[in-house]
């Protein structure tokens, strides 16, 4: 029971430290090493999509590694490497998207959603509102006692 | 006229399920490439088979060729392959990148299998093919007389995707130039 435990917890520590970065990889400097991270995590893989370079298993993913950690030798800034990157494979590949004319409806378009769900709902509870608080006009005053009476004779 | 306040949801529902139905389809190995439109970056590789003096993005010039990006370890470049063979036979210019893979194997791979190239030129260390944006093997550039990558295809050339659109867009480009 105590084996099968300790060995679940194992299994855990295992599967929260899946990073692909292996050892001979790294950067001796571990400042430099920290950004290569850093930026590799917001770079997409292109062979497996939904995993950044950081992450990914890929070949390619580990040749982008490479090349990110050479460019960052040889002092590119992290803007610089990740422009190197972005030149090659397309915008695509930043996990997250910048802002720009073409991905303004990314950006703003839940906020536009919001915006029109607050602006509807809020005339639906004005209207209902003030047609909670018409009073009745005199015909229906009348067709209304007309019912009431007509249910009493029955 | 109230009545068809209550159609404007439905409609929006409509619209999105559309969005959705079209975005299933599409295939999402398929990245548009940032090269088309663009100029071939520089690179000069070395030969793969004996007879190879090398390829370099120089040689591009003059007529629209094919550089078809492959590799010995691929499964699908041999789907690919008799495809290849059939558009050389056809007069069709192809020049080969062997991605990622040793010049030898690359060779012998040419020998096996036939070979449709007129260059060929090896990528070793793969860093041709990420200038190229190469996402996997195999993939093949259009590239015009004027060294301008006009159209990436991604995956093996089925003979439909030739003659819809890699063919009629090849005849344009040769009466431009």
């Amino acid at each position: 029971m105590k084996a099968s435990g300790i060995a679940f917890a194992g299994l855990l520590l295992a599967a929260s430290s899946a990073h692909a970065v292996l050892p001979n990889e790294q950067l001796a400097d571990p400042k430099l090493e920290a950004r290569a991270r850093a930026v590799s995590a917001e770079l997409r893989c292109v062979v497996c999509q939904n995993q950044s370079i950081d992450d990914s298993d890929a070949e390619l993913a580990h040749d982008l590694r490479m090349l990110l950690r050479e460019r960052l030798l040889k002092g590119d800034t992290d803007e610089q490497a990740k422009a190197f990157i972005v030149k090659r494979y397309g915008s695509y590949v930043l996990l997250k998207p910048q802002f720009r004319t073409e991905t303004l409806l990314l950006w703003l378009g839940p906020f536009v959603v919001l915006m029109l769900g607050c602006a509807g709902a809020t005339v639906y509870i004005l209207r209902r509102r003030t047609s909670e608080n018409v009073p009745l006009s005199p015909e229906e005053e009348r067709l209304a006692s007309a019912m009431l009476e007509s249910e009493e004779a029955v | 006229m109230k009545r068809l306040v209550f159609l404007v949801p439905v409609a929006l529902f409509a619209a999105v399920l559309l969005t959705f139905a079209i975005g299933l389809d599409r295939d999402p190995s398929r990245i548009p490439s940032v090269l088309v439109g663009k100029p071939l970056p520089a690179f000069s590789l070395p030969g793969v088979r004996s007879r190879d003096s090398g390829l370099s993005s120089k040689e591009f010039r003059g007529e629209p060729r094919l550089l078809n990006v492959f590799a010995s370890w691929c499964v699908s470049c041999r789907v690919e392959h008799p495809v290849l063979l059939q558009l050389k036979q056809q007069g069709v210019p192809i020049d080969g990148l062997d991605w990622k893979d040793d010049a030898a194997q690359g060779a012998r791979y040419l020998a096996q299998n036939g070979d449709p190239y007129a260059r060929a030129g090896n990528d070793r260390s793969g860093r041709t093919g990420i200038d190229l944006g190469v996402t996997g093997v195999p993939e093949t550039f259009v590239v015009d007389g004027r060294g301008i990558v006009r159209y990436k295809h991604v995956g093996p050339i089925q003979p439909e995707d030739w003659t819809s659109i890699i063919e009629p867009l090849m005849d344009r480009l040769r009466t431009q130039s």
